[in-house]
């Protein structure tokens, strides 16, 4: 005990190793008011005394005294400072503490945010859109020319007419659901294209379309575009605003409010296209067992099995977004899917060539291609 | 005229949209959240046209009283209960409303998230039947990756596991992002298509 009691009085103040390489660079490719700040952590954290348990950040602009602005854990070498001034010189001073004793601090050089106006992580990003949107523009071009244009068959897509014929011929409505997403999410936005030309076809037919809604937004937006279709169909006496209806925002109680609408009205065909989660198989199963014919497709590859096991037919990933464009056989639109598919092509050479280098030692490959955050 | 606005609205908002990716500096970095903003306040007065259309069906269905018209009293006092709840004492925790919610609501989500396990077997059972080739190559990869994931796998042949994970991050995995660059360059055309106004279904165009 006196030992000890000896050792504490006689022990000198805890003297903590500074942390040292202290860097302040503008951050890159942000909008201004970002400095990064790094450094080597202290010999003393998670090593010799292992006394650290926080680094502080201390800023000094042009002519003004050092403030403390942040603090960072014991092991940390890098803190973003995101209160800076674009144009203002900076200093920045890092100080190892143990809570009471600091070490002494090490300085970084003077350093200016910017911003900037070329996000230069992303140029592999720009010339894959540029490359992809020049050769749709080129097919497009084309078929605005008159050239005929080879598309493979879509077994889902061909079995649009069949379905909506097939649930004519029962006198049964049609279910179209566009999934559970936004109108900000693209599958939702394709899925009221499809809508169209399906609506269009019911309402040549004379056939009810029910279009159950997740949102409000979806909703008026389906609204919109049924009735578009019943005046283009030459039928708009036959539009029913009440067919298309909200159901409700939350997920499982739409699977329900779906579920129950399948059940009483028996629908004879029904499109599952947009965006789905967890209710995919909810809703795809309980259509099955009413017995109506099913056509799925959603860019969801966690969904992609639930709808091929439960449905006739489903819309891979970019069948879905074809779907439009090889509906309507217009020049215009199925120009835009020879692009895609070149861009396909491409990508493809582009894989493999990616592989051999990588294979042979050569990951500069992977840099290049990669995009920033 | 009617279609001219919309289409111009559309490429003039896509094009700033992309533009905004590529340029960090402002006025572009805060377009997505402008842009974010005003979609929310659209979709505010959605909402209530939203709720109007349930209303209305409802009502219609109680004056008419098709087959079922009872589940619609059910819906309406539900909404009824749930407003003045909301409405007369607040929505924070320990409310009334709160109450409702943890004690109703969310029993019946849990309840249909939990018929999943019953659709899984149904469909499982249809889809794993061997009657094709492509059908036995998926009820053998089924099979291995599932006994692959239980202590019983492991148990049969200590190589199992790995067997049941080379196929997920092997043969699967491929098959995935296949589907996600297929998807990324559908993405990309229908933007395209959208934006040049090329592509106007929506509006009511062939």
């Amino acid at each position: 005990m006196l030992l000890i009691l000896v050792m504490v009085l006689t022990q000198g103040p805890i003297e903590l190793a500074p942390p040292t390489d202290i860097t302040a660079e503008d951050r890159p490719n942000d909008a201004g008011g970002n400095v990064v700040i790094s450094w080597t952590k202290s010999a003393d954290d998670g090593a010799g005394s292992d006394a650290v348990q926080e680094y502080l950040i201390f800023r000094a602009a042009q002519d003004e005294e050092f403030q403390q602005i942040g603090r960072t854990r014991k092991g940390g070498e890098e803190f973003v400072d995101a209160t800076t001034q674009d144009g203002v010189e900076y200093r920045y001073l890092i100080k190892a503490s143990d809570g009471t004793v600091h070490s002494e601090p090490g300085m970084s050089e003077v350093v200016v945010s910017s911003a900037q106006w070329f996000h230069a992580g992303r140029i592999s990003m720009l010339v894959a859109t540029l490359v992809i949107s020049i050769l749709i523009l080129w097919f497009i071009r084309k078929a605005k020319r008159g050239e005929k244009l080879f598309i493979r068959r879509i077994a889902g897509l061909e079995a649009v007419d069949d379905a909506v014929g097939r649930a004519t011929e029962m006198g049964k409505p049609i279910m179209y659901i566009p999934g559970i997403l936004d109108m900000d999410d693209i599958q939702t936005i394709a899925s009221m294209i499809i809508l169209g030309r399906v609506a269009r076809k019911a309402a040549s037919y004379e056939t009810p379309i029910l279009v159950p809604c997740t949102r409000s937004i979806v909703m008026s937006a389906a609204q919109e575009t049924v009735k578009e279709a019943y005046v283009d169909a030459g039928r708009p006496d036959a539009y029913d605003a009440d067919k298309i209806r909200y159901l409700t925002d939350d997920q499982f109680g739409y699977a329900a409010g779906v579920d129950g609408l399948m059940l009483r009205e028996k629908p004879g065909a029904i499109f599952y296209l947009g965006a789905f989660y967890a209710e995919s198989l909810i809703l795809a199963e309980t259509g099955h067992s009413v017995g109506a014919i099913q056509i799925a497709g959603t860019a969801q590859p966690s969904q992609l099995p639930f709808f091929v096991t439960a449905c006739d037919y489903t819309l891979i990933g970019e069948e879905f977004f074809a779907a439009s464009a090889y509906l309507s056989r217009e020049p215009l639109l199925l120009g835009s899917l020879k692009g895609q598919d070149w861009g396909k092509a491409i990508f493809i050479i582009i894989l493999i060539i990616g592989i051999l280098l990588v294979s042979f030692g050569f990951e500069t490959i992977i840099s290049l291609l990669s995009t920033g955050q | 005229m009617k279609k001219q606005i919309p289409i111009i609205i559309t490429f003039i908002a896509g094009m700033v949209m992309i533009l905004q990716y590529f340029i960090p500096h402002r006025p572009f970095s805060d377009i997505q959240q402008l842009f974010n903003t005003w979609y929310v306040i659209i979709a505010v007065f959605a909402m209530i046209l939203g709720l109007g259309n349930l209303l209305k069906i409802h009502a219609i269905r109680l004056q008419r009283r098709p087959k079922g018209w009872w589940y619609s009293i059910v819906l309406l006092l539900g909404f009824a209960v749930m407003f003045i709840a909301g409405m007369g004492w607040g929505i924070e925790r320990g409310s009334l409303f709160d109450f409702l919610f943890w004690n109703t609501h969310l029993p019946m989500s849990s309840t249909m998230f939990a018929l999943l396990a019953f659709f899984v077997a149904s469909a499982s059972y249809r889809a794993f039947r061997a009657r094709t080739s492509e059908a036995t190559l998926l009820l053998v990869s089924a099979i291995l990756v599932m006994v692959g994931r239980v202590p019983l796998g492991n148990y049969i042949w200590d190589k199992l596991p790995l067997l049941g994970d080379w196929i997920m991050s092997y043969p699967n995995m491929a098959g995935q992002r296949a589907i996600m660059i297929g998807i990324a360059l559908g993405v990309v055309s229908t933007s395209l298509r959208i934006i040049l106004g090329i592509e106007r279904t929506y509006l009511g165009g062939k």
